[in-house]
């Protein structure tokens, strides 16, 4: 059989969808910097109690003391963002605060990832009725405001088996999750009609692939793109929700900290000891930028025919 | 069906075959009426034979070529393949099927998975059927690249390092690993350059003379199919107007459109070009979700208006019917067509 049209050699760099991706990804130079804070927070998260100087908890009583039962200003002797108002180190409770918004970041974008994605999958693969169903179902959580619905939940949630079962810290991150979901679930379902119905599919199709097998293999692979986005991007708004749950007092519970409970607490000193605001605040919005930054370049560098749309 | 070797079953036999697409409306999606891309067509396919299919953009062709192997849903009339009823299959028994009957895509771009390597391409339908594994499937995959004109070295490598010609031969090798008989080329040049068609052209003729393979070639001009088909056909609004053996159709059309299509395949000769009779086709294709009345060509057609407007053009629809050696053509006034002087490009002697 004669080898017909020249068999072109290949450029020899090693390359594939992922590989392509990293490469734009790093020559993104606000991506990189993102990326690099992400990664320092996460590790924070990891090891920071063995960081802190201080455990989060505990009391310095004699120097709130001598300072006339006031907060430590920063840049102290002992305690290098100065203290609370009940004596307790600020940077210490900021590592803390990394850990819970890092695991809120977590759990929230699991619970997320576990309920959105199949709920997606299903209606965009099924169509016809079970869309129309599930669909439905998902606006009616769209529709109704987050804060409430998280609130409401953490409430009715508390007192049943599941609740008994899990810290109240779970539960809120389980609460947010659970109205959080909606966005991811309607993403995927766009990403599988679009790709139920490209050539590669039908050619999976025509060789008899199943279909169990051609969501597992070539769509959800192929939506995997976007929905890493969507994840980075929802991490964000969940810490944001954890930081106002705990800053209206009904997220994380005393003594431990979160950086919203922190603000809340500060405020009550905000004109004279403004430091207990500021610094929880700047470790939020440089922990949000960061992920969002990161998450604005993963697009950029996965899907580049998106470059500059939202 | 009268055409085609007598005492054989044909390998792709349809009858009065229909797929009507609903059109639903409202939050109720109530069914407002219903679009027929294929409308009652009635087909054979016969072994080895490789039948052309030509027509418009939205004349159905496409969907009569997947509906032929069950990859869209007929509503309506019968498809055997090898003497099997498609409709009455269990989605096993189909799926079991699918290794005798493949389809090649137009695109070239998105008919391979953009995150799976050309190995894993190629060797999914050999994994889905439990053909090869191991070693073997490995060596089988290479095989296959060799045998499609690609370096096998090549199955580490993802389609978008390849070219369009290049990844249209990835597409064959993916639609031979089953060991196909029938394979459905939907337009599987047209997306490619002029220079890199005739390449994939004569590639598909080398593999169905070296695996005896039985070829419904899609296309949407004459010029393209000519040099591969046996038989062609031409389709119109979801019917199929004349079939017939390739160089009856070509020297001798029989339906008004049939020429108007072969009136507009330019001629390299600048002196034929000059001389011969060119009509043009005025309006839009009709809906087909509201086909004209009568015969569906009447509304643009030539012979129409050349004869006066006939009234059983808008009242009678046109049977297929034989008009030469099996030639049939859907026209009430074919043999007047094929006296006219319009469309055809050389000399009966082609």
């Amino acid at each position: 059989m004669p080898v017909l049209g020249g068999v072109e050699r290949l450029a020899s760099r090693p390359a594939g969808p992922r590989r392509d991706a990293l490469r734009r990804l790093s020559r993104n130079r606000l991506a990189v910097v993102g990326a690099v804070v992400v990664v320092v927070l996460l590790v924070i998260a990891a090891v920071g109690p063995a960081l802190a100087p201080w455990p989060y908890f505990v009391q310095d009583l004699d120097a709130i003391r001598a300072n006339g039962n006031r907060p430590l200003a920063p840049l102290s002797a002992e305690h290098v963002l100065g203290t609370d108002s009940l004596g307790r180190d600020l940077f210490s409770r900021l590592l803390d605060g990394a850990q819970i918004s890092v695991s809120v970041a977590l759990v929230v974008q699991l619970v997320v990832l576990v309920i959105g994605v199949p709920i997606g999958a299903a209606a965009g693969w099924f169509g016809g009725r079970i869309d129309n169903y599930l669909m439905r179902f998902t606006d009616v959580i769209y529709a109704f405001p987050d804060l409430l619905f998280i609130i409401l939940l953490s409430v009715v949630l508390r007192d049943t088996f599941l609740g008994k079962a899990m810290s109240g810290m779970l539960l809120i991150y389980l609460a947010i999750g659970l109205t959080a979901w909606v966005t991811m679930a309607r993403l995927v379902r766009g990403q599988v009609l679009s790709l139920k119905e490209s050539e590669f599919v039908e050619a999976a199709r025509a060789t008899g692939v199943s279909d169990f097998r051609i969501v597992v293999r070539h769509i959800l692979p192929n939506s995997i793109g976007p929905v890493i986005v969507a994840v980075t991007l929802g991490i964000p708004s969940a810490i944001l929700a954890e930081a106002t749950l705990s800053f209206i007092g009904i997220g994380i519970e005393a003594p431990r900290a979160s950086w919203g409970s922190l603000i809340n607490e500060g405020s009550r000193w905000i004109r004279s000891e403004p430091h207990l605001v500021v610094f929880p605040a700047l470790a939020l919005a440089i922990a949000l930028t960061s992920f969002t930054f990161l998450g604005d370049g993963l697009r950029d560098a996965l899907d580049p025919k998106l470059r500059g749309r939202q | 069906m009268t055409d085609g070797r007598a005492g054989e079953v044909p390998l792709v036999e349809a009858d009065g075959l229909e797929v009507h697409f609903p059109i639903l409306s409202g939050i109720l999606q109530r069914q407002r009426g219903s679009v027929r891309a294929v409308d009652g067509v009635t087909l054979s396919i016969e072994r080895g034979e490789t039948v052309g299919l030509v027509g418009e953009s939205g004349c159905g062709k496409s969907t009569l070529g997947r509906a032929l192997i069950r990859l869209r849903e007929a509503t309506g009339g019968t498809v055997r393949f090898d003497g099997r009823d498609l409709r009455a299959l269990s989605p096993v028994e189909l799926r079991r099927l699918r290794r005798r009957m493949q389809i090649i895509f137009q695109d070239p771009y998105g008919s391979l998975d953009p995150r799976m390597t050309v190995g894993a391409i190629v060797a999914e339908p050999i994994e889905t059927h439990r053909l090869a594994s191991g070693r073997a499937k490995a060596e089988r995959v290479r095989e296959l690249l060799r045998l499609v004109g690609l370096d096998p070295g090549f199955t580490a490598r993802y389609p978008h390092e390849f070219s369009g010609g290049q990844r249209q031969r990835i597409g064959v090798a993916r639609a031979l690993a089953v060991e196909p008989e029938f394979i459905v080329c939907d337009e599987p040049i047209s997306a490619l350059d002029v220079s890199i068609q005739g390449q994939v052209l004569n590639l598909l003729i080398d593999l169905r003379r070296e695996l005896r393979l039985t070829y419904l070639f899609i296309a949407h001009d004459l010029a393209a199919v000519r040099h591969i088909s046996d038989r062609v056909g031409v389709m119109y609004l979801g019917t199929l107007v004349e079939i017939g053996r390739s160089s009856l159709v070509y020297a001798s059309p029989a339906h008004p459109y049939t020429r108007a299509l072969l009136s507009a395949v330019p001629v390299a000769d600048p002196a034929i070009e000059r001389q011969r009779r060119r009509v043009i086709l005025v309006g839009d294709v009709p809906s087909p979700a509201d086909p004209p009345p009568g015969c569906r060509f009447h509304t643009r057609c030539w012979l129409y208006e050349r004869l006066g407007r006939p009234e059983d053009c808008r009242t009678v629809e046109p049977e297929l019917r034989a008009v030469g050696d099996g030639q049939r053509a859907a026209c009430h006034y074919a043999e007047i067509a094929q006296k006219s002087d319009v469309g055809v490009v050389e000399p009966a002697s082609a």
